[in-house]
């Protein structure tokens, strides 16, 4: 059992070489002089060229990527061409939010969505069923700009029930936290609850014709238990992996959802840093997101051999 | 159709009388008009999306402006009789800057949609028949999906000046390995088939084999991808143009109508709110069709999603 788990943690090793590979060429291939940018306008070539030397531009690009790489290990993602201020600092100011939009999503999303796929999956091919199926087509029809300004704009402006845009961080109390994060949630959570719903349903379909789920309910186990004990637990590696890999619907839909509701997290972070071409900043952003988005398959594989002993590596 | 009865013997088998054709065999309908017929949805999806090219063909007949054609005299006004969907920030005609906006996000959805099928599909052919250079590959594509698609794009398009043809490049790698994966799938679980053991046995050459057996049986799931694909392309353009990465500002496309709209939104919601319902309506479109494909094309698919 352990050996199975070292070696699926082993095998993230050279996915995470390529994505690191990957965005390095990126700010390898970038226009754009560094050296010439930190050297400023009045410098001569020859300041220029003593800087790059400094930096260690001119060397191979399979040294330069080492040394990049090496510097990554010891949590040093360079430095912000527009601010001057170190990748790791400016991410970690912006952390927060999106961290706690992230994670609110997630533990809405499925809550939500897990009871919508299994009902939709007990009344399969009624007007339900056919309700849930057309919320799913639709969440993953509309994109998640119009989701969000649409909320924003009935909750917030006409209804006024909730903040219109912002964010407050959870030190200054829970639910001014909470208030200001459920429409952006919502409004991110629209593709992943259609996602989850729709996977939710198809595997449960599957697993409430086997055999053991007709005994159960031949011994006159309830529709409850039924569902959620005997059908629910043999239906979630699907509904698990999904909710993984969904985690990267997440991550692009924040970087606009913060942007619809001014949420000042790292979403924001790399848009600003597009429109400034602040090349580091943009590197250590996806650099960050792919890793996440890695250890979380990674922890959701690991899962998997606990939902289902029969899984083996 | 019906075989004669079997109640009639041998002797007069000979010369039984053909049945009269009271109802005349109509081949049951097959293509894409028999689809139609049997799927509301994919009819449905397949009409919105006929409108939405016709739109972006006829988009200067269709009572349209210039575009780009400025009037700082009439800016932000709502929707009115001469401006149907008002004006932006700089005074030109939303209702034409949506109407032009049409043909960038169908151009980048079906240029996408299919450079990323030819292009998955060549990485996954490649892969599932070439066994040295498949755990390679895999690895490649195994990282570059790590990678969040829009985040990908996003961080491309950095690298560029903004352009039609630079966002298509830029989603088409983000979405190729998708279709690379699946094709791979599909072809190591082809390989295994008993036809095709056969062709090799016959001593049927390689490119022949995939030409003729593989292929053909890659095209209904990858059909069905792309039709995805392109729905997301569309999104992911449009998300793209909205956060600045994406076409020039000056091109109606239906991202960038909204993020000129998106500081007003609160006073000016109707900026944002019709390049917004345009754009779900095809994307909703787009997926409608793959559906009713997914359905239709690839019944074990269906079963399990």
């Amino acid at each position: 059992m352990l050996g199975l788990v070292v070696r699926r943690i082993v095998s993230t090793v050279p996915v995470m070489g390529i994505v690191a590979l990957f965005v390095f060429s990126l700010l390898y291939i970038a226009p754009g002089d560094p050296a010439a940018v930190i050297a400023g306008d009045q410098a001569s070539p020859a300041d220029v060229e003593k800087i790059r030397q400094g930096l260690g531009l001119d060397r191979p690009f399979l040294v330069r990527f080492g040394g990049w790489f090496w510097g990554i290990l010891q949590g040093d993602l360079g430095t912000s061409i527009f601010t001057g201020l170190p990748v790791t600092a400016l991410i970690g100011q912006r952390i927060e939010p999106t961290l706690s939009l992230m994670v609110l999503t997630i533990l809405l999303s499925v809550s939500v969505a897990v009871p919508l796929g299994v009902l939709a999956a007990w009344k399969a091919g009624t007007a339900v069923d056919r309700l849930v199926m057309a919320f799913a087509v639709l969440g993953f029809s509309i994109p998640v700009f119009v989701v969000g300004y649409l909320l924003a704009y009935v909750f917030a402006l006409e209804l006024d029930w909730l903040p219109v845009q912002g964010y407050t961080p959870i030190g200054k109390g829970l639910w001014p936290w909470f208030e200001n994060l459920i429409l952006p949630s919502l409004t991110l959570g629209c593709v992943y609850i259609a996602l989850i719903a729709r996977i939710t349903r198809a595997s449960m379909l599957e697993v409430l014709q086997q055999d053991y789920v007709r005994t159960a309910r031949a011994k006159g186990v309830g529709q409850p238990t039924i569902l959620f004990v005997h059908a629910l637990k043999n239906a979630a590696v699907p509904i698990v992996t999904v909710i993984g890999i969904g985690v990267a619907l997440l991550i692009g839909g924040a970087v606009v959802t913060e942007s619809v509701f001014a949420l000042p997290g790292l979403g924001r972070l790399t848009v600003d840093a597009i429109l400034r071409r602040d090349y580091p900043v943009i590197q250590g952003v996806v650099l960050l997101f792919s890793f996440v988005y890695v250890l979380i398959n990674l922890a959701i594989d690991l899962i998997y051999t606990l939902i289902d002993p029969r899984i083996r590596y | 159709m019906n075989a004669p009865s079997a109640s009639a013997g041998p002797a007069d088998a000979v010369i039984a009388e053909p049945l009269p054709d009271v109802i005349p065999y109509r081949r049951p309908l097959t293509g894409v008009l028999g689809l139609v017929r049997q799927n509301k949805a994919l009819a449905f999806g397949l009409a919105l999306i006929i409108t939405m090219i016709l739109v972006a063909v006829l988009a200067p007949y269709l009572w349209t402006v210039d575009p780009t054609a400025l009037a700082t005299s009439r800016r932000t006004r709502p929707p009115s009789e001469l401006n149907w969907f008002g004006t932006d920030m700089l005074g030109r005609d939303i209702y034409s800057r949506v109407v032009y906006g049409t043909r960038v996000s169908l151009t980048v959805g079906f240029s996408v949609a299919l450079c990323a099928s030819v292009i998955g599909l060549a990485i996954g052919l490649v892969s599932g028949m070439v066994r040295w250079a498949d755990g390679i590959i895999m690895r490649f594509v195994d990282g570059i999906m790590s990678i969040p698609p829009i985040l990908l794009a996003v961080a491309l398009m950095a690298l560029t000046r903004g352009s039609i043809e630079n966002v298509i490049i830029a989603i088409t790698v983000a979405e190729s390995p998708r279709v690379a994966r699946l094709v791979r799938g599909v072809v190591l679980s082809l390989r295994e088939q008993p036809y095709v053991e056969a062709a090799v046995a016959a001593g049927t050459r390689a490119p022949m084999i995939i030409l003729r057996h593989i292929l053909p049986n890659t095209l209904a799931p990858m059909i069905v991808q792309a039709t995805y694909i392109c729905a997301s392309a569309m999104i992911t353009e449009a998300i793209l143009s909205f956060i600045g990465a994406g076409v020039p500002p000056i091109t109606p496309s239906w991202g960038n109508i909204m993020a000129e709209g998106r500081t007003l939104w609160q006073v000016k919601p109707f900026i944002v709110a019709f390049p917004a319902l345009f754009l779900s309506v095809t994307v909703l479109a787009v997926n409608l069709v793959g559906d009713g494909l997914r359905d239709a094309l690839d019944p074990r698919l269906a079963k399990s999603l």
